[in-house]
């Protein structure tokens, strides 16, 4: 028995999510990334004596519906508390935070691992304000402070403890993300920090029912990097254990370099945040006919989307997972399937050629040229006849590229199929007369042998003549 | 300086039949500054050319509908944001901070045509009762130059006391707009917690932090309050409420008026000469047609130790931003937590570190519920306290300190017995109700304020009384400086 197998690993995660607000949560400072550094800042998010914060009801509807999208309850009566810390990227030396009355509990989404369902529960999602971005000098002489992000929108999402394994737990943030993303609450970019994880993993033996010691993760800036760190961890635990030593509670960051986890902070470092109620700010009284608002807002999630795939369009269930994890992807086909083509030849294209040439280029599929009614164009037209599915990875590559029109770029690179036989039968003699082996071959009884005549009459069209066509002529030669 | 002892109301007549100008008032203001202020050292900051510039930029456009502050000179305490101004609190931490923006009073009264002469001295970070926390210089009561004006609204207290202007805006979270006001002998009002805005007021302790008017006379209190209340959309605690013609309420008529004597407020501690005084205006009031009768606010024993849990528990929160990161004193350090250490270390005097120190380990993990969480309770039953009494008086009356102003320098060997000359005044801000002093006599030539209590927004019912008891004591004596 290997050391891993003894023991049950427990994972929790707590997720930070910024929220696309278009004004920060407590002043009217524009949330937009990527500006010069402390040009998106005011005296109120910078902390200046005297300031108060005036809560934007457009990051409360967004916690709101989050929650309501994690099938939380939701608060009748919240409030907000300050989390006391001092750092210099805090200006206040506070995080306005919620404390005892988050905005939503005991939600819960389902995940999807090795074909089997499982729902992880949702402990809370509270609304908070975001910190500044420090940056430290090399030789650590000094540290320059952002203040562009201060007071961005979060949500944080606290898990129950009740995935079970790294893999999970990658599946778990796969679907938080998609449903954030589907709910417009922000793009979930882990590496530029609109989706940060922290994760808490513990083991415990098998069949036993409490929780052994925990260690808290941070600093993974990937889903892969949280699956990897976890496993790291899951085994340099599992060793202490196995080995009869302890494991002590404490705080790690994932070194991605180095590929392994480092000490950050020990128990007896923990901060002390003495939360107490925000006096600058008002109890929140949400009432039925509010939450039945935002409910109205929520679309069709990645699940229901997921069934309608299957239900609707008899989509493999692998097919409606792949399309349904990001929401512009399942956008694209829903649009495509609206063209007329067939569903499932939309599915293999976006799975295959599209989303193939996406990864490898690290793009997203709106930052690409292709239009979801030039792919649907273009699968009628093989349909059609006009090009073959050959031709059409060609003619797909460009639509990726340039957003041409697909019939435009038959015609322009001259890639139009040819199925007339006189034109092919000309090309079919050559090839029989050049290739006697393989004429022979096929006599003898060698059926591969015909496939290679075919590729060569292929090769000779640069792929234009209609397969189908070729397919017949030389069949009419050879058994004539 | 017979122009600076009128009332805003007879200057407003002056100068808008042209009679005098805003710069003739504001230049008058100026003068009694300097000549006074030397020994009163009411200001941390005077900005004389900006006042003058201001003023005579008003002189052109006098017009007989003016707002009653035009061209009236005032102050603010030094704790209220005035942009491109110091704004230091008091405190040697903020003392390179230039403000960046305008506290919404400060807006206000400029909308108003009102003219700011300077800030004023106050305790560091409103924490005292007499002044001398200061981080820079003790003020002076204009009454005896012995004596402490009072805390922690020091300078509003004795600059309006020494007539350098019509008015001054002080913050009151335990009694530091009246209990200056009473040892300086001047008009002291407390409002309905959320009444003003207190956007660009420096936090000492939000839940009950409140910014009110300090004046020579109940009539120009009642201007400068309607000139500063209102629901504010930047302060998220300040009221959405209609806010009354305070000026309509100076009726002089108080029959039928029911006013409330707690026993509590009459007990051991209260000097026998305020006492007396206190007495006499109580007889004075009934006389004009008021009935009184002896009411019990049980739970105010319990409001100064429960007010030293809170206010000091918000304010170490509220106090944690001056960390030498961004703004104000930096003490550099060999690293991060050692430049805090030392920023924090010189730039905060010792009532403010005492005060941190109480509020850190009320809120601290596992003490939280035994101090913080109980403290909040008990305000709540003061509050019940109060609400009871109103069901059945219109004003509750009381002295508002203890005795009068007490010696400069006097040795304060046990902080406690300081905090306790705020007995009368705390409860009012637990409560969030408003209370006003008004000046009722002289023990040893010192001033004596009467203090009133009023139920939450109704402010006009204490100006009401309060200027009718003005009028009818007659109460005439000033700082002979």
């Amino acid at each position: 028995m290997t050391t891993t197998t003894r023991y049950e690993t427990v994972i929790g995660l707590e997720v930070h999510v910024e929220m696309n607000t278009k004004s920060k949560i407590f002043c009217g400072c524009p949330t937009a990334f990527g500006n010069p550094p402390n040009t998106n800042v005011c005296p109120v998010c910078l902390g200046h004596p005297g300031v108060l914060p005036v809560l934007n009801e457009e990051a409360l509807n967004k916690a709101m519906k989050a929650a309501l999208a994690l099938n939380c309850t939701i608060a009748r009566e919240s409030k907000f508390d300050r989390k006391n810390y001092f750092y210099p990227d805090s200006p206040k030396a506070y995080q306005i935070s919620q404390f005892d009355k988050p905005i939503g509990e005991h939600g819960w989404i389902e995940i999807e691992v090795n074909g089997e369902t499982k729902k992880i529960r949702i402990n809370r999602v509270h609304l908070e304000e975001d910190a500044g971005k420090s940056s430290h000098a090399a030789n650590g002489s000094q540290t320059l402070v952002d203040f562009n992000r201060v007071g961005v929108p979060l949500i944080e999402i606290v898990s129950e403890a009740d995935i079970r394994t790294p893999e999970e737990a990658k599946a778990y943030l796969e679907k938080l993300k998609a449903i954030m993303q589907y709910c417009e609450i922000s793009d979930c970019k882990m590496e530029e920090g609109s989706l940060r994880c922290d994760a808490n993993i513990s083991l415990r033996p098998y069949g036993q029912e409490a929780f052994g010691t925990k260690r808290e993760l941070k600093n993974m800036n990937s889903f892969s990097n949280v699956k990897k760190a976890l496993e790291y961890e899951e085994k340099a635990q599992a060793e202490l254990l196995s080995s009869g030593q302890d494991v002590i509670q404490s705080t790690l960051r994932w070194d991605d370099a180095a590929n392994k986890t480092l000490l950050m902070r020990s128990k007896e470092d923990a901060h002390d945040y003495r939360y107490f109620p925000e006096p600058d700010l008002v109890q929140m009284v949400i009432d039925e006919a509010w939450i039945a608002r935002i409910q109205a807002t929520i679309p069709e999630l990645p699940a229901e989307r997921k069934a309608r795939y299957i239900g609707e369009f008899g989509l493999p269930s692998y097919d409606a997972d792949v399309l349904t994890a990001s929401k512009n992807v399942s956008d694209f086909f829903d649009a495509a399937v609206k063209t007329g083509a067939d569903a499932k030849l939309i599915s293999n294209w976006i799975m295959g050629e599209i989303l193939g040439y996406l990864n490898n280029n690290s793009l997203e599929i709106q930052q690409s040229k292709i239009t979801p009614e030039g792919l649907g164009k273009m699968i009628r037209m093989i349909e059609d006849g006009k090009i073959s599915t050959k031709i059409g990875k060609d003619v797909i590559r460009d639509m990726l590229l340039t957003g041409n029109d697909p019939e435009k770029i038959v015609e322009e690179k001259g890639l139009v199929q040819i199925s007339d036989e006189g034109a092919i039968a000309a090309v079919v003699d050559d090839v029989i007369a050049s290739n006697p082996k393989s004429v022979e071959d096929f006599k003898a009884g060698k059926e591969k042998a015909l496939g290679a005549l075919v590729g060569q009459v292929m090769k000779a069209t640069k792929g234009k003549a209609n397969p189908a066509v070729v397919n017949k002529l030389i069949l009419d030669r050879l058994n004539g | 300086m017979s122009l600076l002892n009128a009332s805003i109301r007879e200057l407003h007549t002056r100068i808008t039949t042209k009679e005098i100008k805003p710069s003739e008032l504001v230049a008058a203001s100026l003068e009694r500054i300097a000549a006074t202020d030397s020994k009163v050292r009411a200001y941390l900051h005077v900005n004389g050319d900006l006042a003058m510039e201001r003023a005579r930029r008003l002189d052109d456009n006098v017009s007989p509908d003016a707002p009653l502050l035009y061209g009236i000179p005032g102050a603010t305490k030094d704790n209220m944001n005035t942009k491109g101004l110091p704004t230091t609190a008091g405190s040697k931490i903020l003392e390179p901070y230039v403000s960046a923006y305008n506290a919404t009073v400060v807006d206000k009264l400029e909308a108003r045509g009102a003219v700011s002469v300077g800030k004023l001295n106050m305790d560091e970070f409103a924490m005292g009762s007499t002044g001398e926390n200061s981080a820079y210089f003790p003020t002076h009561n204009p009454w005896n130059l012995d004596r402490v004006p009072g805390g922690s609204s020091s300078g509003s207290a004795a600059t309006v006391a020494a007539g350098q202007v019509l008015f001054a805006l002080g913050s009151d979270t335990g009694g530091s707009i009246r209990q200056p006001a009473s040892f300086c002998g001047v008009v002291g009002l407390k409002p309905t917690y959320g009444l003003v805005s207190r956007f660009g007021l420096i936090a000492y302790a939000s839940s009950l932090d409140q910014i009110g008017p300090m004046t020579q006379s109940v009539e120009d209190n009642a201007v400068v309050l309607q000139a500063i209340a209102g629901h504010d959309k930047r302060d998220s605690t300040s009221a959405n409420v209609e806010i009354p013609d305070y000026l309509s309420a100076l009726t002089g008529d108080i029959r039928g008026l029911r006013i409330g004597l707690p026993k509590e407020y009459f007990g051991e501690g209260l000097d026998a000469g305020v006492r007396a005084e206190i007495e006499k205006a109580v007889k004075l009031l009934e006389s004009l047609g008021a009935t009184v009768g002896d009411v019990s606010l049980p739970h105010s024993k319990h409001a100064v130790a429960t007010y030293y849990l809170l206010a000091p528990a918000e304010a170490s929160s509220n106090l944690a931003r001056f960390d030498g990161v961004r703004y104000g004193l930096r003490v550099e350090g060999d690293n991060l937590i050692d430049m805090y250490k030392k920023t924090r270390g010189e730039g905060f005097g010792e009532e403010v570190k005492r005060r941190i120190m109480l509020g850190t380990y009320a809120l601290s993990s596992g003490y939280y519920d035994a101090y913080y969480l109980r403290a909040q309770k008990v305000r709540t039953l003061i509050k019940q306290d109060f609400d009871n009494v109103f069901a059945n008086y219109d004003v509750i009356l009381s002295p508002t300190a203890p005795t009068t102003a007490f010696k400069l320098g006097e040795p304060i060997d046990n902080p406690v017995q300081m905090y306790l000359n705020d007995i009368y005044t705390i409860p009012v801000n637990l409560a969030g109700i408003p209370a006003i002093s008004v000046p009722c006599g002289l023990v040893d030539g010192l001033p004596v304020g009467l203090q009133l209590i009023g139920n939450a927004f109704d402010e006009s019912t204490l100006l009401r009384v309060a200027h009718a008891f003005e009028q009818a004591a007659s109460f005439t004596a000033r700082a002979s400086m």
